[in-house]
């Protein structure tokens, strides 16, 4: 089983002790703390692999510490969001989250997602690709944008590799939740179409009018290297 | 719109007009007579006074003779005659076997009765002869003997035509006709024009009153005047203003629950967050414990799934009520949503799934999960094997039927299956689900605008959902 190093905010002191003992018996390894402001303080000394956080904290809440967690470095993370309300889910998702879980969470649920999350994409043996300015060195797990290293998130990676694995193809969305996020859930498209953005707004020139992902309206994402 | 005839208007106009019609003829046939007696009576006076002149004037001897006279002659009696006659005049003068005769007439034409008549006095009477009214004037000359009247036996009979008469009398009822006709034309304009003062307000309130039937409930109308009309627009105000406060009192009490609800239901959130976190580390506890704990904590892990449940459903719920509920439409593989559906719950094994992979349809794929979740759930749970979810596209939608073979609901409870809260029948027991799974899958339905039905099988249930094309 794989150890993880989880940090976890959550205000409520009981929600907070009992996700922490559910998935310390899980086997991962939790640090919890109950406001973003304090787990931003030890986010760099921590160096969790994911963050789970509350969306509704006192203080800066769940969101907005994700927006500054993802300026610092590619961290996943997993948003807790107690309603369920597409609001908070498509702003989070647009502050760069990962996934999200809507409360209560069974915790062989959370377990699942974050070992998704944390699957590391699989190196391919055929090392690099060239787009034109866009290097994908598959075996490196590295994207270039004309000779400058661009950092994906792990989820963000992987489904960038599994778009550049089918070139040319018609993903649907459906299958990239369940080859990205592991996801037989009937999940919700929305996590692909958010991840889509920030990957264009990292790769492609002009994001609004992308060349290297490509919506195919009604079914879901086509890599076409111009 | 055509006025019916039951219409105000209608009668109304019906009324004027009947009002009308009745003066006018009244007043015509009043006034028609009148003349006619005072023409009749002039003519019949001017006639008589010519005849009894001309008669007065009767210079040869008749009667019993006297000394020294001589009977008349008939050459006597022919200028007698003509002293009375006219143009267009007849006059018959008799005298024992001596007749006279000027114009067209004979003493045949004289009527016995005025014959009869005209031995005593002056005599007239009005007849149609030959299609022709005439005045007749009959008498006979009476001669003073010794200062007392004596019957002579000369008889005189003079036919006026009454010709001119009649014309000026049929362009009088002419005249009268035409009056009454613009009377009544008169009186149909001033109907359709009071009509309309009346029905304009009453139009106005109807229309009024079906505002506020849809619901329009701060619909007021201006009050003219004083009369009637004004009044009832008064009291409408006031009824619709008395509505409207205790339905705003209604909703905002109604409100007030629901919110109470919604956030009952969210507050009840955290503390079941932090319980369904450690429900693992319990069920996993449970194992090793004695017989009687470990039952316990199984019954509190139990009864955790079902408040989670009902807490969700209740979230649900309040959000439908609220009307946040939102549709977020996209292509959705119908085989594939309800594969997905089935095999998240862990109910592949159970249910058998007729669905052609190529069908796709434009629904909110969360929602539909819900309702295809919520349908079998109820299938699996209330119902019984084999539970069959089969998906056909429509002419205009989406079919998807979820048919169970269980014992079936009671025929008088099919109508509120879809009811919050409702169980059918009292046998069933009531941990089983939160009561709110149906009524939760027609609202997602709604919202998409399509139906659901439920209908008694043998044996067991059929749902039945539609969604339309969109």
């Amino acid at each position: 089983m794989r150890v993880a190093g989880i940090l976890l905010v959550e205000d409520d002191p009981s929600v907070r002790t009992a996700l922490e003992l559910a998935l310390t018996r899980q086997g991962h390894s939790v640090t919890s703390y109950a406001t973003g402001e304090e787990a931003l303080d030890h986010i760099r000394a921590r160096r969790p692999e994911i963050a789970i956080l509350d969306v509704m904290l006192p203080g800066i809440d769940g969101i907005e510490v994700c927006r500054r967690v993802r300026k610092l470095d590619q961290l996943p993370v997993i948003l807790l969001t107690a309603r369920g309300d597409d609001l908070d889910i498509v702003v989070g998702l647009e502050a760069g989250a990962d996934d999200y879980v809507v409360k209560p969470v069974e915790p062989r649920v959370l377990d699942a997602r974050i070992r998704a999350i944390l699957r590391r994409a699989e190196s391919a043996a055929s090392d690099r690709i060239t787009f034109g300015d866009l290097v994908i060195d598959r075996g490196a797990l590295k994207v270039t944008l004309a000779g400058k290293e661009i950092h994906l998130t792990p989820t963000e990676l992987r489904l960038l590799l599994e778009l550049v694995r089918h070139p040319g193809q018609v993903l649907n969305r459906r299958y990239l939740l369940r080859a990205v996020w592991d996801h037989t859930h009937i999940a919700d498209s929305r996590l692909v179409d958010a991840c889509v953005q920030r990957i264009r707004a990292k790769i492609e020139p002009k994001p609004a009018e992308p060349v290297f992902i490509h919506t195919v309206r009604g079914f879901g994402y086509r890599f076409s290297p111009p | 719109m055509i006025p019916l005839p039951t219409g105000l208007r209608a009668r109304l106009v019906i009324t004027f007009t009947l009002v009308a019609v009745t003066a006018s003829m009244l007043v015509a046939t009043i006034g028609f007579e009148l003349a006619k007696t005072a023409l009749v009576t002039r003519t019949e006076r001017t006639s008589m006074d010519l005849v009894v002149r001309e008669l007065g004037g009767v210079d040869f001897p008749v009667g019993r003779p006297r000394p020294g006279e001589a009977a008349p002659t008939s050459r006597e009696l022919n200028r007698l005659a003509q002293t009375m006659s006219a143009p267009g005049r007849s006059v018959v003068v008799e005298y024992g076997d001596l007749v006279s005769v000027t114009g067209p007439m004979n003493l045949r034409d004289v009527p016995n009765e005025l014959y009869g008549r005209a031995k005593q006095s002056v005599v007239t009477q009005r007849r149609v002869i030959r299609g022709e009214l005439w005045l007749i004037v009959g008498t006979e000359v009476y001669r003073a003997t010794n200062g007392v009247p004596e019957a002579t036996g000369l008889r005189a009979f003079v036919f006026f035509p009454m010709r001119a008469d009649v014309g000026q009398l049929d362009t009088l009822r002419a005249r009268l006709f035409q009056g009454g006709i613009a009377i009544v034309l008169i009186a149909l304009v001033v109907a359709l024009f009071s009509a309309r003062q009346v029905l304009l307000p009453v139009r106005r309130l109807s229309a009024a009153a079906q505002a506020l039937g849809e619901g329009r409930l701060d619909t007021r109308l201006p009050v003219h005047g004083h009369d009637e009309l004004a009044g009832l627009t008064a009291r409408f105000n006031d009824a619709a203003a008395a509505l409207e406060l205790s339905v705003s009192e209604l909703r905002s009490l109604e409100a007030m629950s629901r919110r109470f609800v919604a956030d009952v239901s969210h507050e009840l959130r955290t503390p079941l967050t932090a319980m369904t976190a450690v429900t693992d580390v319990l069920s996993e506890e449970a194992d090793r414990l004695p017989e009687a704990p470990a039952e316990a904590v199984r019954l509190v892990l139990r009864e955790i799934e079902r408040l989670r449940e009902l807490v969700e459903h209740l979230i649900e719920i309040s959000r439908f009520d609220a009307g946040t509920a939102t549709l977020n439409l996209e292509p959705v593989n119908v085989a594939d949503a309800i594969d997905d559906c089935l095999g998240t719950r862990g109910w592949n094994e159970q249910v058998k799934v007729n669905a052609s992979q190529g069908l796709t349809a434009n629904l909110d794929p969360r929602r539909f999960d819900v309702i295809v979740a919520n349908l079998v759930g109820n299938a699996l749970k209330h119902g019984g094997p084999p539970v069959v979810v089969s998906a056909r596209s429509t002419e205009n939608g989406l079919e998807i039927r979820v048919r169970d073979h269980g014992k079936g609901i009671p025929r008088e409870a099919l109508p509120h299956v879809f009811d919050r809260f409702f169980k059918a029948g009292a046998g069933r027991a009531r941990s089983q689900g939160s009561g709110l799974g149906l009524a939760i899958a027609r609202a997602n339905v709604h919202l998409h605008g399509g139906t659901i039905s439920v209908r008694a099988q043998e044996p067991g249930t059929l749902f039945t959902v539609w969604l339309p094309h969109t």
